[in-house]
């Protein structure tokens, strides 16, 4: 339980991190953030990077904004960070209830939000979150900053658009209307377990209808995502038990669901029909 | 602590334990606090089954293999009955590899970081053979072979059969059957196993430090193996960090560790980390329990066929062999039920799995989940409540002789189901379960009442055939000249409190304050020679011996006391630290007899000097008991089950100190529960552990273990001599079968069962999704499957 050899880096700045990152990033450099999926990954020598650029000392990648529009998340931000809510907008409570459900406090005092996306754990909540708001990632490299739609940013398990080079610097969480309505709901087996299945519901409630609605499903496929199938059969109707049940269903349909040696495709299919009508009840 | 008051006995009080402080401290001593000039790390098999063909090591590495352990024996503990077949496990492998996690090469550096590094680049080259993992499939035909001692793969075989057994069967009214399968799990200590092995220059002589339970037992089973004088030996068992029966097997690394210290002259530990506990640091509890028990009209059982498939693992345990877990099932089945005629079959299976050891409950958790299981099917068919048919069928006359032919003590079988009963308020339930079934909620209630055999001597043993018999327990109590007590026992606890309770039992003798007494354990210079402590046995065995060796000092005290203050010995009394002449102020400390009794024996004719005596203690055993009650709700969408209340009335005699009798209960039921729904080691089709951290093997946290309310009987007990019962185990033994027969209630409307453990939320969901079609008696709209 202890890692293979490595060198450390601590740069100061952004611009070092990345220049760092640049030069080890063939020898199997990586970047260390808050260290809760890296390094129990490297106690048991399934990573064995021979660089690690910790960019804990990096004080402006600690930094949260918001423009009015968005709200931008730098790569030192970590989950306890959204304990309560941080902007006073729905997102900042959508934010709150989903932070909650991740792992444990101390994990979440020291975990990053940058760092759960370019783990791309299926089952992390943050992956979730991104994918169903619609979320822009800004990736930097020597070669310069380019920005990665959540959709496409997310490739698999523990597989991103990310070159073994780019450090994820910030994330870009677009602010919600005020009458938007979510719902979260998560299943494991214990309480702070990485998810078997989540759902993630937000939609605007206009005149009595459920409208501009993203429907995310978590830790049932390779990735997560957005569900059309079941978004369709929620936007233009009134929230209600049976349209809830209906999305439900479609999403329970629509998912390709991992399987493992314990859990059948069936079973997971189960438990998203589950998780999405509790995260639609939840809205109502 | 304040003084004993006059007449107030220290034994029955929540005195607290006086081990805490050092250990909440953090001023705790365990054996991985231990520096080391060198320090091992084993390379492990990564296949099941196969034949070695290389170990190639980096050049220069220091690295062990059987070829360099030629003088030393293999573990290959005997059984002289059962048709057992000895199989030898050497300390590396040798050749052949068993199991996933097989020591292969033991890797030495001067770190511990050093040593994982060349470990990890240590190659193997193993050629695979066929691997056999589930324990019912290696009785197949064409099953390959673990062993080739073992042909069949049955390493040992019991059976039983009552004379009249098949005109009972013939008498039937209705025979209720159930299949039982508990998958396999690992106890999962705080602190895995470890190891330091020490060198001393002067002497010639090892110490070896270990996180075991049987610190005599090892020092003698090591020196055998190794063909050392076992005088040379010491081993230390220093704070331990739960134990649960994993630390008292012979570890293979230990006697490594010995070995190197032996041959190099130096220092050398291992601290086996969380995989590899999980992997190789012993298993327990798979086994198929296959149960038909025959009814009369009235619902009473009156036969009862068995058989058991006890899955071994690759190799026999030491000291307990691979007999412990079928031959205690056989034995053990019938429980605290009244029927005469019984069947059983058990069989230890050998497969290419981890070696199972004992873990707390032993067997039984599974016997009660099958019995439980039954009598809940019979309560079923017969249209009776789970109270009256447990009720008919409890054992009420004591002593009572089982259908295998134990004799079960004084016990209150039908008093605590009563108590559980009444403060359940079972029809209360029923309208509450009825009312949330109606809104789609499924609320189940499961009971499961046990006996708990405790506090066994060397006859047990015997019967099992055991080449060693660990029954018996010495304690040697002395009191200094400052007036200090010391209580030498061969028990060695590793969590239980023994420093506490045997204290409390000598404070009673002595008229003294239980922190006057230290209870010294766990180093075979200091302590006598003695068996550890397991099977809930060191309160009644350990403990009866401390008040046999106590009442021999306190007679001595009173004696010279006698002389002392002019008194007929009757007429003094010992308290507060002094002996008193009664109704006088006369008196005499403790010390000043002790100093007497030491520096002025020459006065004192027919006394003998000194202030030490021995206590010997080897009882026939006694049986404990209690009655659990689960509460839980089914998401029947999940499959996810929530304990929502837990009971349990609990009787193990007279009880020495209640907050230490409630902790062990309390410990046990979060094991069980554990054990009930979540803890499973899974291997896949090759004999690859699936679950080799806790991210994969989930035990319970607080957050699943509810409160649990607790109510005490007091059946004390005649076969012990503080009438004290153990308790150590009832917890893990009773609680699955409580749990999982809630979850069969909760679903009866359904028409599934789930007779397996852990009740994983996948079996469940399984179960209720192979319906054809939603119960009748509420349909998808109200939360149907
Ligand atoms: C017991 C336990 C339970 C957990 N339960 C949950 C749970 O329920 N839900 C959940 O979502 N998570 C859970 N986690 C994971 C936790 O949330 C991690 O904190 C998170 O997945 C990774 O964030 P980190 O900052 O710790 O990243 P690190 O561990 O430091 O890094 C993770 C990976 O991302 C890379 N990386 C990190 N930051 C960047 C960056 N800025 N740019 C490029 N690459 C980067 C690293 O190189 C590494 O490959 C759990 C962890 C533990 C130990």
């Amino acid at each position: 339980m202890k890692p293979a050899p490595f060198i450390r880096h601590v740069p100061k700045t952004l611009d070092e991190a990345v220049r760092i990152l640049g030069a080890v990033a063939a020898e199997e450099g990586r970047v260390l953030a808050g260290g809760q999926s890296l390094v129990p990954i490297m106690a048991f020598r399934l990573a064995k990077p021979a660089h690690l650029v910790d960019i804990n000392e990096i004080a402006e990648l600690g930094r949260m904004s918001n423009d009015g529009k968005m709200l931008r998340i730098g790569a030192l931000v970590r989950h306890a960070a959204f304990h309560k809510p941080v902007v006073d907008n729905p997102l900042g409570h959508l934010l709150a209830a989903v932070a909650r459900a991740i792992a444990h406090y101390p994990i979440r005092l020291r975990g990053t939000f940058c760092g759960s996306l370019a783990h791309a754990d299926p089952s992390a909540e943050w992956c979730l979150v991104a994918a169903t708001l619609d979320a822009t990632l800004v990736a930097h490299s020597t070669r310069g900053a380019r920005t990665i739609a959540a959709r496409d940013f997310f490739q698999g398990i523990m597989t991103t658009a990310l070159a073994e080079d780019e450090l994820l610097a910030e994330v870009r969480l677009p602010l919600l209307a005020p009458d938007t309505r979510f719902g979260f709901n998560k299943f494991s087996r214990r309480a702070g377990d990485f998810a078997m299945s989540a759902a993630l519901a937000v939609y605007r409630l206009q005149d009595g209808k459920m409208t501009d609605v993203h429907l995310g499903v978590g830790g049932a496929e390779p990735s997560p995502r957005r569900i059309p199938e079941a978004e369709a059969v929620l936007a233009g109707q009134a929230p209600g038990d049976t349209v809830f049940r209906a999305a439900a269903e479609a999403a329970a349909q629509a998912v390709e669901a991992m399987e493992d040696h314990q859990t059948s495709a069936d079973y997971r299919r189960d438990l998203v029909r589950a998780v999405v009508r509790r995260a639609l009840e939840q809205s109502a | 602590m304040s003084t004993q008051s006059k007449g107030m006995s220290w034994v029955g009080r929540s005195i607290r334990r006086l081990e805490d402080p050092a250990l909440v401290t953090g001023r705790g001593y365990f054996t991985g606090d231990l520096a080391a000039a060198h320090w091992v790390r084993f390379v492990r098999s990564p296949v099941a089954a196969g034949r070695i063909v290389k170990i190639g090591a980096p050049e220069s590495a220091m690295v062990i293999t059987a070829a360099n352990l030629a003088s030393v024996k293999p573990i290959a503990p005997l059984l002289h009955k059962f048709n057992y077949k000895p199989v030898a496990q050497p300390i590396l492998a040798d050749g052949v590899v068993r199991f996933v996690g097989e020591p292969v090469a033991a890797v030495v550096a001067a770190s511990e970081q050093e040593a994982e590094d060349i470990a990890d680049a240590v190659v193997l080259t193993i050629d695979e053979t066929a691997a056999i993992v589930d324990g019912r499939a290696a009785l197949a035909a064409d099953a390959p072979q673990v062993h080739a001692t073992v042909p069949g793969n049955v390493i040992v075989e019991g059976a039983h059969k009552t004379d009249g057994f098949d005109a009972a069967w013939a008498r039937a009214h209705r025979i209720v059957t159930v299949e039982a399968r508990s998958h396999r799990q690992n106890a999962t200590p705080m602190e895995p196993r470890g190891g330091h092995a020490a060198y001393d220059a002067a002497s010639g002589r090892i110490t070896l430090t270990c996180a075991t339970q049987m610190p005599h037992l090892m020092r003698t089973a090591i020196a055998d193996l190794i063909g050392m004088a076992e005088s040379d030996l010491r081993v230390i068992a220093p704070d331990v960090g739960g134990g649960f029966g994993q630390k008292m097997s012979l570890a293979a690394e230990y006697v490594l560790l010995v070995w190197l210290a032996r041959q190099y002259k130096s220092s050398f530990a291992w601290r086996e980390d969380r995989r590899e506990n999980l992997i190789a640091g012993f298993h327990a509890r798979d086994q198929y329990l296959t149960l038909a028990g025959a009814f009369d009209a009235d619902a009473k059982l009156i036969a009862l066929k068995a058989d058991i498939i006890a899955n071994v693992g690759a190799y026999s345990c030491f000291p307990t062999t691979a007999g412990i877990e079928p031959l205690m099932a056989m034995a053990e089945l019938p429980g605290p039920y009244d029927f005469r005629h019984y069947e059983c079959r058990a069989r230890g299976v050998v497969t290419n799995t981890c070696t199972i050891a004992p873990y707390r409950g032993v067997s039984r958790p599974v016997n009660a989940f099958g019995l439980e299981r039954l009598m809940d099917k019979a309560a079923a068919a017969f249209g009776l409540d789970v109270v009256e048919i447990r009720r008919r069928n409890l054992v009420d006359r004591f002593p009572y002789t089982t259908a295998y032919g134990l004799e079960l003590d004084e016990a209150s079988y039908r008093q605590t189901l009563d108590v559980v009963a009444k403060a359940i308020d079972l029809p209360a339930f029923r309208a509450r379960q009825s009312e949330a079934r109606a809104q789609g909620r499924h609320l189940g209630i499961g009971f499961a009442t046990f006996c708990e055999r405790t506090g066994y001597g060397t006859a047990t043993f015997v019967e099992r055939g055991m080449a060693i018999t660990p029954g018996w327990e010495t304690v040697v109590v002395s009191v200094d000249q400052s007036g200090l007590v010391e209580a030498r026992i061969g028990a060695s606890p590793h969590g239980q409190g023994l420093r506490t309770t045997l204290a409390q039992i000598v404070a009673d003798e002595l008229g003294i304050s239980p922190d006057m007494i230290k209870v010294v354990h766990g180093d075979t210079d200091r302590a006598p020679y003695g068996w550890g402590t397991f099977a809930s046995r060191s309160l009644v065995i350990s403990g009866g011996a401390t008040l046999i060796a106590a009442r021999k000092v306190r007679t001595k005290l009173l004696k010279l006391a006698s002389h002392i203050l002019e008194a007929a010995p009757h007429d003094i009394v010992l308290e507060d630290g002094t002996a008193k002449v009664i109704g006088t102020d006369r008196s005499v400390p403790i010390a000043t007899l002790a100093h007497e009794a030491h520096t002025q024996s020459h006065l004192y004719d027919g006394i003998e000097p000194g202030l030490t005596d021995e206590g010997f203690y080897d009882p026939p055993g006694t049986f404990s008991n209690a009655c659990h009650v689960a509460i839980v709700e089914v998401d029947i969408e999940t499959g996810q089950v929530k304990i929502e209340k837990f009971l349990v009335a609990e009787d193990a005699g007279r009880i020495i100190n209640p907050m230490i009798a409630d902790g062990q209960v309390h410990g046990g039921v979060a094991q069980g529960i554990g054990n009930a729904l979540l803890e499973e080691i899974i291997y896949d089709d090759t004999g690859t552990i699936l679950t080799a951290s806790l991210a994969d093997y989930l035990p319970p946290t607080a957050r699943d273990v509810p409160e649990i309310d607790m109510h005490h009987l007091t059946t004390p007990s005649p076969n012990s001599v503080t009438e004290a019962k153990g308790l150590g185990e009832g917890g893990t033994i009773g609680a699955p079968a409580a749990v999982i027969n809630a979850i069969n209630d909760a679903l009866v409307a359904f028409g599934v069962t789930i007779d397996e453990i852990p009740a994983t939320p996948q079996r469940i969901r399984a179960a209720l999704r192979n319906l054809s079609s939603p119960s009748p008696l509420w349909g998808a709209e109200k939360g149907g499957v």
